[in-house]
């Protein structure tokens, strides 16, 4: 495939293997985060693990939109979807998320509720106009990525003069989330968590650019490198942070320069600014309440904001107690340091969220790596 | 004693297989049923199982091992490019049948219409059957009509069902794979499943793909003439090769390593999957086979699949491997490894 694989390339693969293996300085090690799903998946799916030193270190981030929404929130969008007539749509993965009650939007749905997974924001709306005595509620979540389209909709939605289309607005901040892990106890004051460098989000930052990414390295001196998608963007990333930490930089690089500007796409923030505002506050699962880390509908698009129009209510649902979503979300623990992984939760039935989506953590591991683990059960049952 | 086919039938309007619908009456067990499967089933299925009207078919087996499969058909939209539910219950129930070596004898296929479906999109689904019964040389014996309310289906549903005979010295079965084989498939992996998903209301866009539907008999019995002991034979249809090969692997207590760069993907299911976020291992084909054989016999029963018309995309993809864990694995193209793992619920696409 055209301009995909050249960025799997194996043999070249190697050589930034080769290259990692003879820079990183073999007296220290190395602890990166990248912070997007669409890292870990790419890590997982392709097996870079295999393919670098035993001093690096990849930590899964928080950057999993299905993973960070509180169970309160998919617990507020079950109950929508229960109200007699009404349609709720959203984005595959959605439909999976347990709530504490073991209930689902899958769930919910196979008992009649009408709930359906759409592949685009605008079939929201055509399901709202082919609907029009019927309401429409869109369940958005998703970072910068997913926002503008949203944006989009809800003007659409305006111009069509449509009464029965809503959005249950859950997007969220990279950055503020990336603030939360630096100041968080671990990392800062107790140091349990190494944390060297980020590996930037890919599609987020063809929004935001590169930019909001130099508070980073400015105030906590970590570098950041803005990486795409494919496996050897993120080999190429993790070369260049390690450069960066040998000589003691810590500054915002772009690897992604084939899609990402400096500036971002200035034309989907003004039109994210137009349609949205900042939370004063919002619940992450997993990181807690984090200032001004999300957006709400602002008042002059109110008549399209399910929140307001169906007085969606705020629901603190906590976590199951053996879960460790927390915790690894935050890059505190691993997955296999859950006592529940493989065994309670599992794809079929995740207890958490970092089970559901295939950029979870821990659905990543047990789907793509946790061969690793038997692999070294079995060397020590050998030994 | 008369020739039935001479008495004249008691109605006298015949079907209209052009406007006409799918009524409550045509699955009553009353005259209307027996004017449908006459004018519409007899004469395309038509032999002289069928004719004798009865509730069964009485056949003539011989000695030896018989298998038998059935398949129930459900698929949206009922016609899609290369194929539609008809063929593709002819074709899915063979295929099975014939997964253990087997040369494939006789069909049934039972029913369920819905109200309310059009009789001419019936004669197509019904006419496509015969001719996949056709050209795979296993005639349709006997049958079942029901119909039930409108709302309460989804059009057509067909269950078919196989009989088949083993030849001697075949013992074809999903256990039988050893560590050290060689792992094959017939062709290029995902084709059905995703043109079926290009087709779906909500994707809006397009491509030429077709789905692969087709019957292997004929592959598989080149192949077992030519390599007796082939190990296992599997069609990986709903769930893809991913997990048919962990079925595999667990019932055989074994393990697997793929090798990505060997996997046979045609560009357009690649892009597709690209795009919506899915995997190709984990999407369905319907004219496509695994075997799995001594990696001494791979490069014969290879040159075998590659002379047939159905299997000339065919290649080696892999080998057995001893793990107790059962863990179907991939040496990735990037040079890593990673797990192919069951799939867990239906495959949705990802969010970013």
């Amino acid at each position: 495939m055209k301009y995909i694989d050249e960025f799997r390339d194996g043999v070249v693969a190697k050589k930034i293997a080769e290259n990692i293996s003879l820079e990183a300085n073999q007296a220290r090690s190395y602890h990166l985060m990248e912070f997007c799903g669409g890292h870990t998946h790419a890590i997982s799916r392709y097996g870079i693990t295999d393919l670098l030193p035993t001093n690096v270190h990849m930590i899964h981030g928080p950057g999993c939109p299905v993973c960070v929404l509180p169970i309160g929130r998919v617990e507020n969008a079950i109950q929508l979807a229960q109200i007699p007539r009404l349609i709720l749509c959203s984005y595959g993965d959605m439909l999976r998320i347990p709530t504490a009650n073991g209930m689902s939007l899958q769930k919910i749905k196979a008992q009649g509720a009408d709930v359906r997974m759409i592949y685009s924001s605008a079939d929201a709306v055509k399901i709202a106009q082919q609907n029009p005595h019927r309401q429409v509620v869109f369940l958005a979540v998703g970072f910068e990525t997913t926002t503008p389209p949203t944006a989009v909709t809800i003007q659409q939605a305006q111009a069509l003069g449509l009464t029965n289309f809503s959005v249950f607005c859950n997007h969220v901040l990279t950055p503020s989330a990336i603030s939360h892990i630096l100041q968080s106890p671990e990392v800062r004051q107790l140091g349990t968590v190494p944390l060297d460098g980020f590996i930037g989000p890919a599609h987020v930052s063809t929004i935001i650019g590169g930019q909001p990414y130099e508070y980073f390295t400015e105030e906590f001196q970590k570098p950041v490198v803005i990486a795409g998608f494919e496996p050897l963007d993120v080999m190429q990333a993790i070369l260049m942070l390690i450069r960066q930490l040998n000589e003691g930089r810590a500054e915002v690089e772009n690897e992604f320069t084939r899609a990402v500007l400096p500036t971002g796409n200035v034309k989907a923030q003004l039109l994210v600014a137009e349609v949205f505002e900042l939370r004063r506050t919002f619940e992450w699962r997993g990181l807690g309440l984090v200032p001004y880390s999300a957006l709400k509908i602002k008042s002059n698009y109110a008549e399209f904001d399910a929140e307001q129009r169906f007085q969606i209510p705020t629901l603190s649902i906590a976590d199951n107690k053996a879960c460790e979503c927390g915790a690894i979300l935050r890059g505190v623990k691993k997955p296999q340091d859950c006592k529940i992984f493989g065994t309670v939760c599992t794809p079929e039935n995740p207890i958490g969220s970092c089970m559901v989506s295939s950029e979870g953590a821990c659905a990543a591991h047990y789907s793509y790596g946790r061969f690793r683990d038997s692999n070294v059960s079995s060397r020590k049952a050998n030994a | 004693m008369p020739n039935k086919n001479k008495i004249k039938p008691s109605y006298t309007r015949s079907l209209d297989l052009k406007k006409g619908y799918v009524e409550m009456v045509h699955g009553s067990g009353g005259r209307a049923m027996t004017q449908l499967i006459d004018q519409l089933f007899l004469s395309a299925f038509d032999n002289e199982f069928l004719r004798q009207m009865n509730d069964q078919a009485c056949f003539q087996s011989t000695n030896g091992r018989m298998v038998m499969a059935t398949d129930s058909h459900v698929i949206t939209p009922l016609f899609f490019p290369g194929g539609d539910i008809g063929s593709l219950s002819v074709h899915g129930t063979i295929n099975d049948v014939v997964m253990s070596g087997a040369k494939p004898s006789y069909l049934a296929a039972s029913f369920i219409l819905e109200e309310g479906f059009p009789l001419a999109d019936l004669k197509r689904i019904v006419d496509s059957m015969a001719k996949a019964a056709q050209q795979a040389d296993v005639p349709i014996i006997t049958g079942d009509t029901k119909v039930v309310e409108k709302d309460s289906g989804d059009g057509v549903f067909i269950t078919t069902t196989g009989v088949g005979m083993v030849p001697d010295g075949i013992h074809i079965s999903s256990e039988n794979a050893q560590p050290g084989d060689k792992i094959l498939v017939s062709g290029t992996l995902g084709d059905h499943g995703i043109a079926i998903m290009l087709l779906r209301e909500n994707l809006s866009f397009h491509c030429t793909l077709e789905s692969d539907t087709a019957s292997l008999h004929d592959l598989v019995a080149s192949m077992v003439t030519a390599v007796p002991n082939i190990h296992v034979l599997r069609d990986p249809t709903r769930g893809g090769i991913a997990t048919a090969l962990n079925e595999i692997s667990q019932q055989s207590s074994v393990g697997m390593m793929l090798y990505e760069n060997k996997l046979p993907i045609l560009e357009p299911v690649n892009a597709a999957c690209e795009f919506l976020g899915l995997d190709p291992l984990y999407v369905a084909n319907e004219g496509k086979l695994i075997a799995i054989c001594a990696p001494d016999k791979a490069d014969k029963l290879l040159a075998t699949m590659h002379a047939h018309p159905l299997g000339n995309k065919a290649a080696i993809i892999g080998e057995v491997i001893e793990d107790t864990h059962c863990f179907v694995q991939m040496e990735t193209c990037f040079g890593g490894k990673r797990v192919v793992d069951w799939l867990s619920g239906e495959q949705l696409p990802r969010i970013c």
